[in-house]
């Protein structure tokens, strides 16, 4: 029996009070086993964005538990909160969100600096930052800045930020939203290469076609999940 | 994240935007040179003053009359019931008081004065032989007073610098010419140096006379006018300055017949002028502080101004740190470095200026300044806690931001 990294009991979001509250999340339960890719799927307002926004500690469930990797972090303060983001989760965004006057290996550095845990010396960062460039591709780029570098190689190198920590879950919003066809097959390459290496993957996507390559498939409609599917062909091993 | 690296990360910040930064931190560079220059020039102004007074002789008593007790009344013993001072305390003073350099006294009428050309008003200061002693003030040309000068009331006169130029011009020396004070002709013997104006003074447009010949021809004698209204006395050094104004006291006490604790006259020092002096330049001191720190807390309202726009340009940025695991507290401590930065910066280029202006006003001849050096340290604490102060708030709104909004801000 694979132990659940992620387990979501009962969860609830609720924006605004009274007449105007919105109701983005009515109950989601849901369990993410280590080493799963997953894909989330849905219509906008279904409240796949606010189901990935707590997913990633960068918000609070009104009710219900989030325990991610054994810890309880529905309850946390946001200090406690940005230091489980920065020691669990990888984030992946649509856009990139790479900082244009750095360069990439500074940009994969950023989360180095945020974790108190492991006094790094600028050496030792440095050099754990061009081995996350390497594992993506990008040995060759690490001095480039952003604006030097095509929309898959800013992806990757977002991808190598996601990584440096050593995070449990890589989290992926819409990561092949904003590139051409050929960029994004690269980004899908990386992203089941990183899977076959044991990394476990949460994407939020609305193309099916990108969800395909997911292991499993969850769909959100109105804060509730109407459907948990596997795409049999792609799970290996395990079971749900 | 190590204070360094916090530095670091500023840093980075600062430099996207090296003009902006440079404008914001001119604002503290103003206020900081101000603050340096601001006390340098009253300093200097300060030590001028208390050199010109210096410049009068060192170590200088001023016995002057004092009407608040005693003058009109029944114990002015034997000198008519007049108050004051007279011509003979000058000459006991000299005779009995130990521990001196000299002893002279000032009695000033103001006459009309005739020679080439005619002066209106012009200071006459009858005086005794030892006056260029005590006020240290020599005669350039000629002789000064003697003693038997005033026994003889002998009508001599020495010009000081600027009527001597006046009456006759530049090359003419005019020792041994005769010049009309009021209705009385006097022989020039001498020619004081150039002094200047000290205090409210003007040395070089004064005539010196025997005092004798002031009282009997300008002042009524009879009517009390051979009151001396100042007596000086120079005490040889600092230390015997005390024994000599006790002696002094005993002494005319003594002659006045007078309590010495209730004198019917008072001592005054140089230090006691300086002092007075200096709280006038103090209020002036305290103004000019004034203005430099208000101009500082500008400066610091353009640093809390800029970081609030790069607050609001950089949203996204702070998003993205929050997401990658920067606590409130990073990003707090990140945009209080930068204003600090700043403020620091212009501390240091600020005290660069301040003392190099200070300087440069020196060499120019401008004015004289003296720098203070608290007021480096201080200069610099206060751009530092400009930069604290007023980066608070600007920091404090970004760390307070909402990662999924500021992710969101395009």
């Amino acid at each position: 029996m694979t132990e659940n990294l992620i387990e979501i009991t009962n969860l609830v979001k609720v924006y605004g009070k009274g007449e105007i509250a919105v109701h983005a999340l009515r109950g989601v339960d849901l369990q993410v086993q280590r080493g799963e890719f997953l894909a989330i799927m849905g219509p906008s307002g279904s409240g796949k964005s606010t189901l990935m926004n707590i997913l990633g500690c960068l918000d609070r469930p009104t009710d219900g538990t989030y325990v991610l990797d054994g810890e309880d972090v529905s309850r946390l303060r946001k200090p406690r909160l940005a230091s489980v983001r920065n020691r669990q989760i990888g984030f992946v965004f649509q856009s990139y969100n790479l900082l244009p006057r750095l360069t990439a290996v500074k940009n994969v550095m950023l989360p180095l600096l945020y974790n108190g845990h492991q006094n790094l010396s600028d050496a030792e960062c440095h050099e754990r930052a061009v081995a996350a460039l390497e594992a993506v591709g990008l040995g060759d780029r690490a001095h480039h800045r952003p604006n030097e570098l095509s929309g898959g190689q800013q992806q990757r190198v977002a991808i190598a930020r996601a990584l440096i920590n050593n995070p449990s879950i890589i989290l992926a919003d819409e990561p092949t939203g904003n590139l051409d066809t050929q960029s994004s097959q690269e980004i899908i390459e990386l992203l089941h290469q990183l899977h076959e290496q044991g990394a476990t993957i949460v994407m939020v996507t609305h193309e099916p076609g990108l969800a395909e390559h997911a292991e499993r498939v969850i769909f959100l409609r109105d804060g509730q999940i109407v459907s948990d599917q596997l795409n049999g062909q792609r799970r290996k091993g395990g079971k749900l | 994240m190590s204070l360094w690296r916090t530095f670091k990360v500023a840093w980075e910040g600062l430099t996207l935007n090296k003009a902006r930064s440079f404008l914001t931190t001119l604002g503290v560079i103003i206020g900081v040179a101000a603050v340096i220059v601001m006390l340098a020039v009253s300093a200097g102004a300060e030590a001028e003053i208390a050199d010109q007074i210096n410049s009068l002789g060192a170590n200088l008593i001023m016995v002057m009359p004092s009407f608040q007790r005693g003058g009109f009344g029944p114990g002015a013993g034997g000198r008519g019931g007049m108050p004051g001072l007279s011509y003979d305390d000058i000459s006991a003073i000299a005779e009995n008081v130990t521990g001196i350099d000299g002893v002279s006294a000032e009695q000033t009428t103001m006459q009309d004065v005739k020679g080439s050309a005619v002066l209106e008003d012009i200071s006459i200061v009858g005086t005794t032989s030892g006056f260029p002693q005590v006020r240290d003030y020599q005669v350039a040309l000629g002789r000064f007073l003697t003693d038997e000068d005033n026994d003889r009331t002998n009508k001599v006169a020495v010009l000081g610098y600027d009527i001597a130029a006046e009456l006759f011009g530049d090359s003419g020396t005019g020792l041994g010419q005769k010049v009309k004070i009021g209705s009385t002709s006097f022989t020039v013997v001498g020619v004081m140096e150039e002094k200047g104006v000290v205090g409210n003074v003007d040395y070089d447009a004064r005539i010196y006379i025997p005092l004798t010949v002031v009282f009997k021809r300008f002042t009524n004698a009879r009517f009390g006018g051979d009151a001396v209204r100042l007596i000086y006395v120079s005490a040889e050094s600092k230390d015997t300055m005390e024994g000599v104004m006790s002696q002094v006291t005993t002494l005319l006490a003594q002659r006045h017949d007078v309590e010495p604790s209730m004198p019917d006259f008072s001592l005054t020092t140089q230090d006691s002028i300086i002092d007075a002096r200096a709280s006038t330049t103090e209020a002036f001191r305290n103004l000019l502080a004034w203005v430099a720190a208000i101009s500082l807390v500008v400066g610091g309202i353009g640093i809390m101004n800029i970081m609030l726009v790069s607050v609001t340009e950089r949203t996204r940025e702070i998003g993205l740190r929050q997401a990658l695991g920067a606590r409130p507290r990073d990003v707090r401590r990140q945009f209080l470095f930068e204003a600090v930065t700043l403020s620091l910066i212009g501390g240091l280029v600020g005290v660069l200026a301040g003392v190099g202006g200070s300087y440069l006003f020196n060499e120019l001849g401008t004015m004289r300044t003296d720098l203070v050096p608290a007021s480096i340290p201080l200069a610099f604490a206060a751009a530092a806690t400009v930069g604290i102060f007023f980066g608070y708030y600007p920091a404090t709104k970004a760390a307070q931001l909402d990662p999924i909004e500021a992710l969101r801000r395009e």
